[in-house]
Order: structure tokens, then sequence, then C-alpha cells
């Protein structure tokens, strides 16, 4: 048994090799396992995640996700005792080689998290932070709305830019918190579970401005809900998990199938896919 | 049935349980008065007594000495003006490598064995009797003259104040630092800040309230101090002239209540009187705005 999933590993990773040139590939996650101090969280992922489109990671609690997808812009690096092997690799580079700034990542690669996270500055200010630190030398006020329009909030807090961006709603300081990560212009786009925290009619709006934000961002996002993956996303990535097998109630996550959405949700090639999507467990 | 009857819904006062209730009610409601009151009776008696003798010429003038004229004794602003220094040499030094400390704590540290000795240290230190910052500071600095050859002096005072300033900035700005949500730190990260531009532009302004806290709070102790200023700053009863009087002894509210009010004159204790007023009301002025300004903070209300 051991011996045939070791073949298959190296069979990927060759074929991951050859990918890493491909263009159309945003990162690419190469045998990505990752520890927490001395328990395994996620084991042998390899993902090749495409330029300029949506990819949603599904998968019951506990699974990794969000681990892995933290992974892509290094944000692991603020949690004690969190170890990689394995590589991402983001248009070419190793991220996680030695020479690398983690700071620089996580400019090109942007984040939105589960709980919307606004800095308690005005909204004005939200924007134009991020900006700032990056060097931005452009027209801040313009650049400010830009930003709030692409991400769908620019007409609800046109005219409160100057209050504190706790004085919106849950839903707009998650679009607040989009568009302060669209403003630096990164290349890639990670979405922790941003919808988990909000209401339907504030979910669906950040829907939209996932659609619009196709065309310039490429996008990862983890999700609980599977509708929304279908609804989102090019690309599926399932994930599960399994026990360990000497400590009991450990679980170690592993990437079950990663596909089109549309075959992932139609057509799914594992049993435990096609169990999750149909609701059997999870 | 394990419950004989089905008992009467209203109110009885006479239950063994409601009348337990109602005294231990009373009872601590009594010694929660009891606690409060020699602090209403020590800023009431001060209040009412020092200042019926607050008029302008004791809060300009410089104080007689003690048997020199027996019905004026001039008045206490050169122990106002020294008080205002020592704090001020004091807060320069403490506020800066307390709340750097803290940073460092909060920020850099968070477990580790350097850190955890750290705040061991501080916390001992937050300990030490004041006097005995006094006695250090004398062994070290007055009687060295290691300070351009002065011996008692204001700016040696200000130091061993700082010391007792020192532990409450380092606690309460890595408190303070500690209660900003990670939420924010990963905000700041997410959006490609560096550890310095996240520290400067979102923690600290987020922690500044309570950190601003804790400095009025440690300023409020350091100028009420007495016993390390008998070790350092000595007394003085005339008024700095020039830059250079902070290397002499320097006269403070608390060393000239001690001084005065021992003195079998009159006149004199009237001062030390006046002295206390002065003192607390500084105190409890710093206190209250301590107080506002931690109430009127950044995530109190939706401010910018």
């Amino acid at each position: 048994m051991k011996i045939v999933n070791n073949k298959m590993i190296d069979k990927i990773s060759q074929k991951n090799k050859k990918s890493i040139k491909d263009s159309s590939i945003s990162v690419s996650l190469d045998n990505v396992s990752i520890k927490y101090g001395n328990s395994v969280a996620v084991k042998n992922i390899f993902c090749d995640i495409k330029k300029n489109q949506v990819t949603s990671f599904i998968g019951p609690s506990g699974c990794g996700k969000s681990t892995v997808i933290r992974a892509i812009n290094r944000m692991n690096d603020l949690i004690e005792g969190c170890e990689l092997s394995g590589s991402v690799i983001f248009e070419g580079t190793d991220i996680y080689a030695k020479e690398i700034d983690p700071v620089e990542i996580r400019r090109r690669i942007g984040m939105v998290f589960q709980q919307p996270n606004p800095f308690p500055k005005s909204i004005y200010e939200n924007i134009a932070f991020g900006a700032r630190v990056n060097g931005f030398r452009g027209n801040m006020d313009q650049l400010v709305e830009e930003s709030l329009t692409k991400a769908a909030i620019w007409d609800e807090c046109k005219d409160k830019l100057n209050e504190s961006g706790y004085s919106l709603s849950g839903g707009q300081q998650q679009r607040l918190c989009i568009a302060r990560t669209i403003a630096i212009e990164p290349d890639v786009i990670l979405m922790d579970e941003p919808c988990s925290a909000l209401d339907p009619l504030s979910t669906l709006k950040i829907e939209e401005t996932i659609h619009e934000l196709k065309r310039n961002f490429t996008i990862i996002i983890v999700t609980h809900n599977m509708q929304q993956a279908n609804r989102v996303s090019d690309f599926t990535a399932f994930f599960n998990t399994e026990k360990k097998g000497k400590d009991l109630g450990g679980k170690v996550g592993f990437l079950v199938e990663f596909n089109k959405t549309k075959n992932i949700f139609n057509s799914p090639k594992q049993k435990s896919t096609q169990d999750y999507i149909s609701g059997k467990f999870g | 049935m394990n419950y004989n009857t089905k008992k009467n819904l209203t109110f009885n006062p006479s239950l063994t349980r409601n009348i337990g209730n109602k005294a231990l009610t009373i009872i601590s409601s009594l010694f929660a008065i009891i606690s409060i009151l020699p602090l209403v009776l020590v800023i009431s008696y001060v209040l009412i007594k020092g200042g019926s003798y607050i008029n302008l010429e004791t809060l300009i003038l410089e104080p007689e000495p003690p048997g020199d004229d027996l019905l004026s004794a001039g008045g206490i602003g050169p122990a106002i003006t020294g008080t205002f220094i020592m704090t001020l040499i004091a807060s320069i030094i403490s506020i800066p490598v307390g709340v750097g400390g803290g940073i460092y704590l909060a920020e850099y540290s968070k477990s580790g064995k350097f850190a955890k000795f750290v705040r061991f240290g501080s916390n001992v230190l937050a300990g030490v009797p004041s006097i005995i910052a006094g006695v250090f500071i004398y062994a070290l600095i007055v009687s060295t003259k290691i300070l351009f050859g002065s011996m008692f002096s204001g700016i040696a005072g200000g130091i061993s104040l700082s010391i007792l300033m020192l532990p409450t900035i380092i606690k309460t700005t890595d408190e303070a630092l500690k209660l900003v949500p990670d939420n924010l730190r990963r905000a700041a990260f997410g959006v490609g800040a560096s550890k310095f531009t996240m520290i400067s532009n979102i923690t600290l302004p987020a922690a500044f309230s309570s950190i601003s806290t804790g400095i009025l709070l440690a300023l409020a102790r350091a100028a009420g101090e007495t016993a390390p200023l008998i070790f350092t700053a000595l007394f003085s009863r005339y008024y700095i002239t020039s830059f250079d009087d902070i290397f002499y002894e320097m006269g403070s509210l608390s060393v000239l209540i001690y001084n005065f009010a021992l003195e079998p004159y009159e006149s004199q204790n009237q001062l030390a009187w006046a002295a206390s007023f002065i003192l607390v009301v500084v105190l409890l002025s710093l206190n209250i705005l301590s107080r506002w300004i931690n109430t009127h903070g950044i995530f109190s209300k939706n401010k910018v």
C-alpha cells in the first residue's frame, strides 16, 4: 500500500514540476504538509491554482482548508510551532525559500479573513493604510473610490468616508476589508470563509463582488457552504480528514479531489466527495 | 412523588435562604462603606483643612526658614515646580523604556524565557518598597557623585521616581497590547504591513488609551512619593533659576510636607497643609483623567 502511494505521489510530483513553467498557473502546492508542533494538520497536498479563476476549498471542519490557504501567503508564520514541508510555488518562486521576505509575499497575495477586521480608523484610512504601506504614490482619493466601487460598497459609504470602519454593518465591513485588499493590487486574493459571519443578503453581495474581481485577480476561497462553492468557483478542491494511526482523535487533512467545479459537483471521481456533496457527512 | 407539597409561589421573607440573603447583603454593603470611608475622610479633611490656607502668596512664594518669621512662612512655589520637574524627568526616562519594554513583551516575545523573566522582574520591581529605590539611587548616584560631581540633585530624584514608574508602565503596556485583537494584527499583515508598521500604526494607537491610563497612574504614584526623594533630591527652599539647578538639591511637595509638618511652628504646619491640598488635588485629577481617557478610548465608541 505504502509503496503504491509513494509512487503515485512521485508521479504527480513530476507532473507538477512540469506545470510550474505553465504561465496559466498562479500558485502551485507541491507535496505540502503542515504540522502544528508534533501533530500533522494536513499532508501531501498537490494543487495547481489557475490565474484569473476562482478556486474554492471545501471540506468538513478540521480538514485543514484554512491551514492550507494561510500557507499560501505565509500567514502561518504568525502561529508558533507551525511547520511546512514541501513547497508552495508562486509564479515560479518557492515562497518558503530562505531569501524570501514574507512581507513582500503578503503584498502580492492579499487576504480577507473570516471575521471582518477593519482597522480602528476611518473608512478612507482603512483603504489608504495598505496603499501607503505599499508605497502608493498616485491619487489616493481616486484609489479609495475605485477600490470601494470594485468591492461594491462605494454607494453605501461614499458619504461617510471619514467615519469609523466600525460604523458599518458586518457585511459592509467585510466588503470594506475586500476593498482594502484590492487597493494594494495583489495578484492573488485569499478569502478564508469570508461569508461565514454574514447574513444571506450580504453573502450574495460578496459573491457578486467575487465574480467581478475574477477578471483582475486570482481568487482562492475557503468555504463551508457547498452551494457557495458551486456558485462562485471555477475549480474546487475537496479536502477530507482521516484518523491518525497512533493517537486517538487526531485527524490529518488531505486533498481528496481537485477538479473543475462542475466536474466535482456533477461527476465526482471519489466516493467521499460524492458523499460530502450529497450531504451524507460533514 | 419525592416532593410532598406544591409550594406557594409568593415570596416568603421568613425562609432561611431569604433571611441569609438579606443578612449577607447588609453585611457586605456595610464593609463596602467602611472600605471607602478612609479615602473619603482623608480627602475631605485634607481638602477642607488645606484649602483654607491656599492663596496666591502660598502658591508662588519661597518658603521661609522655620523660626525666622513667626507670622509668615512664605509659600510652596519651589516645591510645586520641583515636584513637576522631577516627575517630568522620571517620565522622560520611564515612558520610553516602559512602553518599549511592554511592546517587546507583548509583540515580539510572547512566551519566551527572557520575556517571562522580564515579566517576573517587573512584578518584583513593582513590589519593591519605594525607600529601597531611594537608597539604591543614593548608593549609585548620590554617594558616588557620578553625575558631574553633584550629590543630592533633582535629576537623582527623577531617576529614583522613574524606577517606581517603570513596572506600572511596562505592565499596562503589555496588558493593553495583549487586549488588541489578533484580528487586527492579521489584517495589517494581510495588506503587507511589516511588523514595525503594524505596531506603530495599528496596535499602539489601538492600545493608546489604556497605555496612557497606566502612565497617568504611574505618574500619580511617583508625584506623591516621599521616601526616595529624601535620599536623592533632599530639599531646597529656592526656585530653580537655570538648567544647571537640576544638578542641585530640589524641593518637592511631599518632602515639604514631611519637613514642615513636624516643625513646632504653626505657619510651617499651615504650609504643609497647603502642600497636601495641592498634592491631593493633582493626584485626584490625574486619576480622574486616566478614567476619562479609558472610557473615551478608541474601542469604546465609534471614534476615528
